[in-house]
């Protein structure tokens, strides 16, 4: 097991081969359909100058997102006379953010995206250009999940989002995944696709 | 005697549905956790398939152990209700909406019942059809309940076919039937969250066919069809679907399905639909049979 400490360096990133098992601790964010498209279009891509508590917002994440995580997930959480925890958390499929990711992990610098099911070309591509790996999760191990997360630091737009959807600013405490696509412009997700074709191919013929 | 009215509003007959609410999302099922275990101990020393499904069986022992949910995607909570004549479905309805409402207050459900075109969550787990709640009557003076929590990853990956279906050559008969469930096993990859449990309708409309499928996911995994030809597809489609590689969470391995229950419906002569309910690893599926003295017990 191999484990890495936001924020993370390039040099780390390229010691790091899909297949690797990992365990994260430090500072991300949660973040998932709502986030990515709000980033997108209205911190990435929106005309400037942005509205000043859009403006505020990019700054919040741009400060702690260099080097960390965004994690693809909508937690259940509980609210002990106003301390926020995770109760239940893990990630939620990724591939519905395909058409933001590669945008966010350049914007913010970003090192790790934490999901389950892999990505596409184009968030493959952003992870070797920008050196970023994507950690596969252990997708519907909630409890087991939450328990890595030490602290909730923070939340954003909670009440526009709706907790499962805002950006819940948190400290991981050993996170642990597989990384299924590298900064080499390894997936993981497509040498097993192929295998998964040959596999279908045979079993279809043996009818 | 109390009214049928006073039964479903008295305090016992709440807090039985809200006990079938959390133990579905907290508890999975012994024959779940089985299924898990023995797959376990299929795949190969030290592969990630073995660390992922290791992870699973712990994470269902936390998550029995500390009362939180098993997965944080509560889904949609569908009810399958059996009662007697003379129940109000719109009273049973309320009773399961409070029963949400009040297990998300818990942390047992999470905040998912989001309108459709406002994007605005509710915050409470009830909306419009939101739980489902579904309703057979039967002969007996019981009412019982099942729950399904039903998960948006693996919901998204369940599809429905019409056959004849020509990119596989696949007719109308249970070779066809046999074709296409794989092929959505084969789509599906790891974005359902495998090893996954299908539930598969033949014929019936489109409607129709989901409301089957889904029924079938209350089966036990060990069920065998008492129709010896479906008996035969779901063992069929099972060990085809586990010679596919696609293994837990789809990183590659042995264990791509845990289980595959098959109903059947008529249909017109013109169509001829499978549908295909796909549930993930976190099989959450309970049941309780409540009497009419307020007594209750688990019954799955």
């Amino acid at each position: 097991m191999i484990h890495l400490t936001t924020p993370i360096s390039e040099e780390e990133i390229l010691g790091l081969h899909a297949g690797d098992a990992v365990q994260l601790s430090g500072i991300a964010t949660t973040g998932r359909d709502a986030a990515h498209k709000y980033m997108v279009e209205k911190l990435i891509e929106a005309p400037r100058p942005l509205p000043p508590a859009d403006q505020k917002l990019y700054d919040e994440l741009r400060s702690f997102l260099r080097g960390g995580a965004i994690y693809h997930c909508g937690p259940i959480l509980r609210n002990d006379e106003g301390r926020w925890s995770f109760v239940s958390s893990g990630p939620t499929t990724s591939i519905r953010d395909e058409i933001y990711q590669d945008k966010v992990i350049a914007a913010f610098g970003l090192r790790v995206v934490i999901g389950k099911g892999g990505m596409g070309p184009r968030t493959l591509e952003a992870c070797k250009r920008y050196k970023a790996v994507f950690l596969h999760g252990i997708g519907g191990a909630g409890v087991y999940n939450a328990a890595s997360v030490a602290e909730v630091l923070d939340v954003f737009k909670k009440e526009e989002f709706g907790l499962p959807e805002a950006f819940w600013k948190i400290r991981f405490d050993r996170f642990t995944g597989i990384v299924t696509m590298d900064a080499h412009g390894k997936s993981l997700h497509d040498d097993l696709a192929r295998e998964f074709d040959r596999n279908f191919a045979n079993v279809i013929k043996s009818g | 005697m109390k009214s049928t009215a006073e039964w479903i509003d008295s305090k016992a007959f709440k807090e039985a549905v809200f006990e079938l609410v959390r133990m579905a999302a907290c508890e999975l099922p012994a024959d779940v956790e089985k299924a898990l275990s023995d797959a376990r101990s299929a795949e190969e020393p030290g592969s990630s398939a073995e660390l992922t499904l290791s992870l699973f069986l712990k994470n269902i022992a936390m998550a029995k152990e500390r009362q939180g949910p098993v997965c944080q995607d509560t889904g949609l909570p569908i009810f399958f209700i059996n009662h007697p004549e003379g129940v109000s479905m719109r009273q049973i309805i309320r009773v399961c909406q409070d029963a949400a409402a009040w297990a998300t207050t818990k942390q047992y459900l999470r905040h998912n019942a989001v309108d459709s075109v406002t994007g605005k969550n509710s915050g409470n787990n009830i909306g419009e059809g939101f739980p489902a709640v579904t309703f057979t009557e039967w002969d007996e003076p019981a009412i019982e309940m099942a729950l399904i929590l039903k998960g948006g990853g693996s919901e998204n990956v369940s599809g429905q076919y019409s056959i004849p279906y020509a990119p596989l050559d696949a007719g109308r008969d249970l070779e066809g039937v046999r074709r296409v469930v794989l092929d959505a096993v084969r789509k599906a990859e790891g974005k359902g969250c495998p090893p996954g449990i299908l539930g598969v309708c033949i014929g019936g409309d489109r409607g129709g066919g989901y409301m089957e499928s889904k029924h079938q996911l209350l089966r036990r995994l060990d069920d065998i069809h008492t129709d010896p030809a479906l008996a035969e597809l779901e063992s069929r489609i099972l060990s085809d679907a586990n010679r596919l590689g696609i293994g837990p969470l789809g990183l590659g391995g042995k264990t791509t399905l845990l289980g595959v229950k098959i109903g059947k419906l008529h249909r017109v002569p013109a169509s001829y639909f499978v549908t295909i309910s796909y549930m993930c690893w976190v099989c959450r599926r309970r049941s309780i049979r409540i009497e009419p003295d307020g007594t209750w017990r688990i019954t799955g």
